[in-house]
């Protein structure tokens, strides 16, 4: 309660001066109408005066909560300090010595489920917009190009292999380089990057920022293979017989899901991971300019309520179409982040809620041209919390589209698992890593992000490259994974979570 | 950049290039493919691998030129670099000792018949090709074929050269006379399709190799996807070998077809302007 404190009139103004209670600072945005005709990014970040102002909100708390709610546990109130004081170098050092990736960070991380909803300031007002903040010290650096580059322990000569140069891949790679250790990334396509290249579009992510990110990280000596399909071109036993001590796999949630309704091979139908790649990887966008060619017609329907079906609709509309929204459940249950949702509908993307697609009808030339939908109304909860959508029988009816883009989820590419021996896969065909210390079955190979846990977020991706690196580091360093210490925390916690179901 | 060794143009359409990539040369198998990319602006284009030397670290693509990629694959020769060169990728063709395999390869398929039939010849394998070709200067690799094959029939469907017919005559044949264990068709849509339905009345196992459109061919994006046995497969992780008589090839045809007229667009801009990068933005 001590930092509530410093906020209340009556205690000792003489120490600290009061602070106005000011508005959560808003973020300039390129007007809706506008910005759904580009592909530049929405928004525009905080100018110096705006970040500043933004900072001197935040209270400085002793025991912040802000930091809990971080999975790579940056150091917040630090990073905030040195921006109000108008030191934005010091703010981007701050950050840099927990994450290697702070301007996509800033910029994709759901701060409004993490850092920003264990914001004391939130309980009574708005939380301080800590995402907002961390981006503009990330872009002050960018622009400054004054790349602060972190220690570097004593080269160690051992080697780590990295699979995939997604947002976990490359966090892992970063901090093992900074720990001393050689370390190669292997890529499967030409560019690295993952799902931050290939599936977040320019507007949300300009590519630029993370081609910076990553060179970011080969400064820090880290060797990025790009056209090197492990599984393929590789396989993980000859990775370690080829000098790699150990391995991290990170190559992602892979394959995507289709809801096997009628007529979802019809042309004109794509999963939104084709589009998405289509669009953002190969730059479809600019065809002819590029090779790439992508289909969107007049009328799109986006099928799913993530973030990736977001990102997909609002592709659609502005490579020109009108874009359709199908999902089965309503707004509140919707996954995407409340923020892409909102810029969705400003953007005037058609929200068809409470609607699933039962068969999807082509013409005589074996493309689309109807969807069928039937509306949905929420019965009982369902396993996940979620009140579960039943159809309402005779509701059908059918909307005109010249292109379905399918977005509910993915599943695990077995491509690289099936042709690993010894690592076991659990029933959906993930691998299984020790939640504490990402170890895999298999000897030296460890194991993180959206191929353990199934699809998630840039930042408990990236959350895992840090554990994955700690656990390699130990390991190349034959220390048991887990210290003593960490072992009675993670008992305790366990203890506690225990007693709690028990007392339910 | 992966440099091109050597290339030898075929035809005014069909070519063969050797590309230096060490990484895919050592793993290659049978059946497998790449994927390539020209330059920073270009599509990512599957191709079925022809040959590979794992000692000189190189892989033989056969490529029919069609489309703007392939037109600018064409110009480039020996000494020229492209961009990005991935692979293998696919699963590789089983090839195992089952008896007499009869395999056919129509136009450009017959370069991804090649590797796969010799090994099935050094697996101890009775090997019967047939190369098949629309007309004479179509006709591929015949000489290469005929040091592999226990048998080489020569088809075309004009009669420039060997027998004036298409190739399920000679198929079929072979099916009526008997001791046919295995098929491999491998070529367009078309001639893949009625081989499946020449061998079908005999029972024949027929495996065929599709050549669906792909994007990063890791299966990442489903762009591949095909009906085989009434389920949904995705040609580049699943394949791109498949039960030829479990496959809907009117559905792959169809959706190979899906970019035609941006394909028409692109070529045009291209010979329009003369392969001028700033004249085609």
């Amino acid at each position: 309660m001590h930092e509530v404190k410093t906020d209340n009139p009556g205690d000792k103004p003489e120490k600290k001066p009061k602070r106005p209670k000011l508005p959560r600072t808003g973020m300039p945005e390129q007007p809706a109408r506008v910005r759904a005709t580009n592909f530049d990014e929405v928004t525009l970040g905080y100018n110096e005066d705006m970040a500043k102002l933004e900072a001197s909100r935040c209270l400085q708390c002793k025991r912040p909560k802000c930091v809990d709610g971080c999975p790579v546990g940056i150091d917040i109130p630090a990073f905030i300090k040195a921006i109000e004081n108008g030191d934005p170098a010091a703010a981007i050092a701050k950050l840099k010595e927990t994450t290697s990736f702070p301007a996509v960070c800033g910029r994709v991380c759901p701060q409004e489920e993490q850092c920003e909803l264990l914001c004391v300031l939130g309980k009574k007002q708005e939380p301080v917009a800590i995402g907002r903040l961390e981006r503009f010290a990330a872009d002050w650096e960018l622009n400054n190009s004054t790349s602060s580059k972190p220690a570097i322990a004593a080269r160690t000569g051992r080697s780590v292999g990295v699979v995939g140069s997604g947002p976990a891949g490359v966090t892992c790679a970063g901090e093992l380089a900074k720990m001393g250790h050689d370390v190669t990334i292997y890529e499967a396509l030409h560019k690295p990057g993952g799902v931050l290249v290939y599936g977040i579009p320019e507007f949300r992510l300009p590519k630029a920022i993370v081609q910076r990110e990553c060179d970011y990280v080969e400064s820090l000596g880290v060797d990025i293979k790009l056209d090197y399909v492990i599984g393929r071109t590789m396989t993980v036993d000859q990775m370690m017989e080829s000098g790699h001590d150990a391995v991290f796999l990170a190559n992602g949630a892979g394959l995507p899901s289709f809801m096997n309704i009628p007529g979802e091979n019809l042309n004109g139908v794509y999963s939104a991971n084709e589009f998405l790649t289509r669009s953002n990887l190969m730059k479809a966008y600019r065809f002819p300019e590029y090779d790439t060619p992508i289909k969107v017609g007049k009328k799109v329907a986006v099928i799913g309520g993530g973030n990736v079906a977001m990102d997909a609709a609002r592709t659609a509309l502005r490579l020109g179409a009108e874009v359709h929204l199908i999902y089965r459940r309503s707004r509140e249950e919707m996954p995407a982040r409340a923020e892409e949702v909102h810029h969705a509908e400003e953007e005037g993307i058609i929200f068809n809620l409470l609607t699933n697609p039962t068969r999807i009808i082509g013409d005589n030339e074996g493309w689309v041209e109807e969807i069928e939908v039937i509306e949905m109304e929420l019965g009982e909860p369902d396993a996940s919390g979620r009140r579960r959508p039943v159809p309402v029988e005779g509701s059908e009816r059918r909307i005109p589209v010249d292109v379905v883009i399918v977005s509910v989820g993915t599943k695990a590419n077995p491509l690289l698992t099936k042709s690993t021996s010894g690592l076991d896969l659990n029933k959906w065909g993930n691998i299984v890593a020790d939640e504490n210390t990402l170890a895999t079955s298999k000897e030296g190979v460890f194991a993180g992000g959206d191929i353990v846990t199934g699809a998630a977020t840039v930042i408990l991706a990236m959350g895992a490259g840090k554990i994955g690196a700690r656990s390699i580091d130990r390991f190349l360093q034959g220390q048991p994974l887990l210290t003593n210490e960490e072992q009675e925390a993670i008992r305790a916690a366990e203890e506690k979570a225990a007693n709690k179901a028990a007392a339910r | 950049m992966y440099k091109i060794i050597e290339k030898v143009d075929y035809s005014d359409d069909v070519y063969m290039q050797v590309i230096e990539a060490p990484a895919v040369a050592a793993a290659a198998q049978p059946g497998q493919f790449i994927v390539l990319r020209i330059h920073e602006e270009g599509e990512r284009i599957p191709l079925t691998i022809a040959d590979f030397d794992r000692e000189a670290g190189t892989i033989t693509i056969v490529v029919q030129a069609v489309g703007k990629s392939t037109r600018h694959l064409q110009k480039l020769g020996k000494g020229d670099s492209i961009a990005n060169f991935i692979g293998p990728l696919g699963l590789p063709s089983e090839i195992e000792k089952v008896g007499t395999v009869v395999c056919a390869g129509g136009g450009v398929g017959v370069a991804p018949v090649y590797p796969i039939a010799r090994a099935l010849k050094e697996a101890g394998n009775k090997v019967i090709s047939i190369v098949a070709a629309r007309n004479e200067s179509l006709l591929l690799w015949e000489d290469k074929m005929r040091e592999i094959s226990d048998e080489l029939i020569v088809t075309t469907d004009d009669g420039s050269c060997g027998r004036h017919c298409l190739v399920t005559e000679p198929l079929k044949e072979l099916c009526e006379a008997g001791g046919i264990d295995l098929v491999y068709a491998i070529g367009p849509g078309i001639m893949m399709k009625f081989c499946c339905k020449t061998t079908e009345e005999f029972g024949v196992k027929t495996i065929v190799s599709l050549n669906s459109i792909m994007v990063d061919g890791t299966g990442m994006c489903g762009a591949c996807r095909v009906n085989v046995g009434g389920e949904t497969k995705f040609v580049c992780v699943d394949g791109p070998e498949f039960d030829g008589h479990q496959v809907d090839f009117d559905l792959l045809m169809s959706r190979q077809r899906q970019y035609l007229s941006q394909e028409k667009e692109s070529l045009e801009l291209y010979v329009e302007c003369g392969g001028d990068k700033k004249c085609m933005k």
